[in-house]
C-alpha cells in the first residue's frame, strides 16, 4: 500500500496536465470572444482617458468659464470646443467621465449588495420571509424607474452640502444620485439571486454542510453565494451601463448632479438648446456615454458566455 | 443500558404534503451504545434516512414534522434543542456522511476550505492549525499527497476519493457517533470494500459508535454488532448480527435473506423476491404494515399492529407469529 501511494502523485504528474482553475478557464473563453475583448479594450481606454486626462488638464481649468469664449467650435486651443459659458469641453468630458464612471460603479456596488441580501434571504429562508421580500420587490418593479428616480432626486437633492474628498470638492448631489440609482435597481438582481438560491439550497452538499454544523449565515454566504457568482457578475456588469445611462437621463432632466461638477449626463442637459447650432456640445459627451455602455455590454456578453457552466469549450 | 450513548424512544416523523400526510417514521425506539456499530437495513423509502435526519434536526419543517419522540444523547434530548444548539452537536458530537459523494461536496470550494471549516467553527483552530489537522485527516483516510490536494476542487477527485474526503470531514472533530447514510451505495464494489474497511479501522482507532444505514445485507454481516430491520417506518426486528442471520424471526427479514443472491444457488432456480409492493405511506397505518405481503399472515395481523416482542435474549421481533413454527404467539 505505501509503495503504491508514494508513487501515485508522481504518476499523476506524468499523465495529466494540471487542471485549469476557474478564473483561468473563464479568461481563456473570454479571450475567444472578439467583441468582448474589443469592449474590454474600449473600457480600458475610456478609463485612461478620464483618469489620465486629469494630468493634462486641471479641474480648475475644466470649471473655468470665460464668457467671451462661449460656444466656440472645435479648434486647436479647444479640441472639443467650448460650452455655453465658455468652458473647455475636452477638460469637462475628462472630469465628467470620472464622475460618470464612479457613479456607475458605486451605484452597482449598492445595487449588488442589496440584491444579494434580499435575494439570498428570500431564496434561502422561503416562507413568509420570501413572501414579504418578494412582494416588496414586485411593488418596486411596478413603479416606473424613471418616475422613482425623479421623485427621489427631487426629494433628496440639494439637502447634502458639497463634500471634500482627496483635495477636491464634489457636489453633494453625486452621493444622492449614486444612492438613488443603487436603491432603485436591485430588484432584477434580487430575483436572479433568489432563483439561484432556491435551486442550490436543495442540493446535497448544502445538507452535508448543515450536517457538519455550519450555521445558516455561513451556508448562505460561504457555501451558496460562491455558486451564484457567475450570474451575479454578468448582471452587475450590465448594470454599470444602466447606472451610467440612468445618471445621464436624470442629469439631462436637470435633477441629477449639479454644476459645477461635470458629468457626461449634465453636459448633455445644457446642450439641448443648441442641437443644431453647436452640435459639439452634445456630440462628445454623448459619444463617450455610447462607447462606455457599448463596451460594458460587449464585456457583459463575453462574461456571460465565459462563465456559463454548461459551456465546456476552452 | 448504562453505557447507552443514544436512546431514541417513540420517534414519529411525518410530512405534510399536498397529497396528504406521509407517515414516514412511525414510533421507532432503539439505543446505541458507545463504540458500537448498529446497522439499519430496509428497502428504499422505509424511513431509514428520515429517522436519522430527524435526530440531527435536518428534516425541513415544514413540510416535515417531528410528531413525537425523544432522543436522549448524553443526558439531553436532541429533539428539544434549538437550531443554534444543534449546530454545536452536528459535526462535533454526531456526524453524518451521505450516500452520494459526487454531490455532497460543494463544487466551487476547495477541499481544504471544506475540511478546515468545521475545525475552525467547532474547535476554534486558527487557519494554520486547521490546515495541519486537515492534512493529517486526509492522510488518515488514505489520500495520497494530502498537503497538495488541499487546494484541489472536488471535481479533481474520483468518487471513492470524495467519499474518503467526506469521511475525513465527518471525523474532523472526532465525534462520538457517526451516522453513515448508505455511504457505499454510489460506489463500485471494490471501492465499497475499501470504504467499509476504512470505516472499520477508524472506528477502532477513534472509539466511536456508528449507525450504518444500508440495504446491503452483505456489508451488515461484515461490520455491524447489532441490526435493526425497518419496514414502512417501523422497526420490525432487532437482533445481534449473528442471531439475525442464524434465526431471523420476522417474516420480512426472512424474505430479505431469502432474496439474497447466492453463489451456490442452482442456476435454474429463480432469485426469490417479495411479492407485492411496500405500503403507501400516505395512508395512516392500520394493522401490521407487512401483512399484505406476508406468507405467515393471520387474521389478527390485519387489525392490530404488533409491537417489538422479545423472542430471545437481545432479540426482538414485531410479529404475531412464531416464524419457526408458524403458530401465533
Amino acid at each position: 500500500m505505501t509503495a503504491q501511494t508514494s508513487s501515485l502523485p508522481q504518476l499523476v504528474d506524468d499523465l495529466s496536465t494540471p487542471p485549469l482553475s476557474l478564473s483561468r478557464l473563464v479568461w481563456l473563453r473570454f479571450r475567444r470572444h472578439k467583441m468582448a475583448v474589443f469592449g474590454g479594450i474600449l473600457l480600458i481606454l475610456l478609463v485612461l482617458y478620464s483618469f489620465g486626462g486629469a494630468f493634462v488638464y486641471t479641474e480648475k481649468y475644466a470649471n473655468f468659464n470665460d464668457t467671451s469664449q462661449r460656444l466656440l467650435p472645435p479648434s486647436l486651443e479647444h479640441p472639443f470646443g467650448t460650452d455655453s459659458i465658455g468652458r473647455d469641453i475636452l477638460a469637462r468630458t475628462i472630469y465628467g467621465g470620472q464622475i460618470s464612471l464612479f457613479i456607475g460603479l458605486v451605484a452597482v456596488l449598492i445595487e449588488t449588495i442589496l440584491g444579494i441580501i434580499v435575494g439570498a434571504l428570500a431564496g434561502y429562508y422561503g416562507g413568509w420571509v420570501d413572501a414579504i421580500l418578494m412582494r416588496i420587490t414586485e411593488a418596486l418593479l411596478n413603479i416606473p424607474t424613471i418616475f422613482l428616480l425623479l421623485v427621489m432626486a427631487k426629494f433628496f437633492g440639494g439637502k447634502i452640502p458639497e463634500i471634500e474628498f482627496a483635495g477636491r470638492s464634489f457636489s453633494g448631489s453625486v452621493v444622492v444620485i449614486v444612492v438613488i440609482i443603487g436603491i432603485t435597481s436591485w430588484m432584477y438582481l434580487a430575483r436572479i439571486v433568489r432563483a439561484e438560491f432556491l435551486s442550490l439550497k436543495e442540493r446535497e452538499f448544502i445538507l452535508a454542510a448543515r450536517a457538519t454544523g455550519t450555521s445558516n449565515i455561513e451556508i448562505i454566504f460561504l457555501h451558496i453565494l460562491p455558486n451564484t457568482i457567475a450570474p451575479i457578475i454578468v448582471s452587475s456588469t450590465l448594470s454599470v451601463a444602466n447606472a451610467i445611462l440612468a445618471e445621464a437621463y436624470i442629469s439631462f432632466l436637470g435633477l441629477g448632479v449639479q454644476e459645477p461638477t461635470a458629468t457626461w449626463g449634465n453636459m448633455l442637459d445644457k446642450s439641448a438648446k443648441y442641437l443644431d447650432s453647436a452640435p459639439w456640445l452634445w456630440f462628445f459627451p454623448g459619444m463617450l456615454i455610447l462607447l462606455t455602455t457599448l463596451g460594458i455590454n460587449f464585456v457583459g456578453d463575453g462574461l456571460r458566455d465565459a462563465l456559463d457552466p454548461r459551456s465546456r469549450t476552452v | 443500558m448504562a453505557n447507552s450513548l443514544l436512546q431514541v424512544s417513540n420517534l414519529r416523523t411525518r410530512f405534510h404534503t399536498p397529497e396528504g400526510t406521509v407517515y414516514a417514521v412511525n414510533g421507532i425506539s432503539f439505543h446505541v451504545n458507545g463504540g458500537e456499530t448498529v446497522a439499519i437495513v430496509g428497502e428504499s423509502g422505509c424511513g431509514k434516512s428520515v429517522s436519522m435526519m430527524s435526530l440531527l434536526g435536518l428534516v425541513p419543517t415544514p413540510p416535515g414534522e417531528i410528531y413525537s419522540g425523544t432522543a436522549i444523547y448524553r443526558q439531553s434530548d436532541l429533539l428539544k434543542k434549538t437550531e443554534a444548539e444543534m449546530e454545536d452537536v452536528r459535526g462535533r458530537e454526531i456526524s453524518m456522511i451521505f450516500q452520494d459523494p459526487m454531490t455532497s461536496l460543494n463544487p466551487v470550494l476547495t477541499v481544504g476550505r471544506q475540511l478546515t471549516e468545521s475545525l475552525r467553527v467547532h474547535l476554534g483552530m486558527t487557519q494554520a492549525e486547521a490546515e495541519r489537522r486537515a492534512v493529517e485527516l486526509l492522510e488518515q483516510v488514505g489520500i495520497p499527497d494530502p498537503a497538495r490536494r488541499l487546494g484541489d476542487y472536488p471535481h479533481q477527485f474520483s468518487g471513492g476519493m470524495r467519499q474518503r474526503v467526506m469521511i475525513a470531514m465527518a471525523l474532523s472533530c472526532t465525534p462520538s457517533l457517526l451516522i453513515a447514510d448508505e455511504p457505499t451505495t454510489a460506489l463500485d464494489v471494490t471501492i465499497q470494500a475499501q470504504i467499509v474497511e476504512l470505516v472499520a479501522q477508524l472506528r477502532a482507532a477513534l472509539h466511536m459508535a456508528i449507525i450504518w444505514i444500508t440495504h446491503d445485507l452483505g456489508v451488515v454481516a461484515g461490520m455491524a454488532d447489532r441490526v435493526l430491520v425497518m419496514y414502512a417506518g417501523y422497526i420490525v426486528e432487532e437482533a445481534d448480527v449473528q442471531d439475525l442471520y442464524d434465526s431471523p424471526s420476522h417474516p420480512y427479514t426472512l424474505a430479505l435473506l431469502a432474496a439474497l443472491p447466492r453463489v451456490d444457488r442452482r442456476r435454474d432456480q429463480r432469485l426469490k423476491s417479495i411479492p407485492g409492493t411496500p405500503p403507501n405511506l400516505l395512508v395512516e397505518p392500520h394493522g401490521c404494515p407487512f401483512a399484505p405481503r406476508c406468507e405467515f399472515v393471520i387474521e389478527k395481523c390485519r387489525h392490530e399492529n404488533p409491537t417489538l416482542i422479545e423472542v430471545d435474549k437481545n432479540h426482538s421481533s414485531a410479529c404475531w407469529v412464531n416464524v419457526k413454527t408458524g403458530a401465533p404467539r
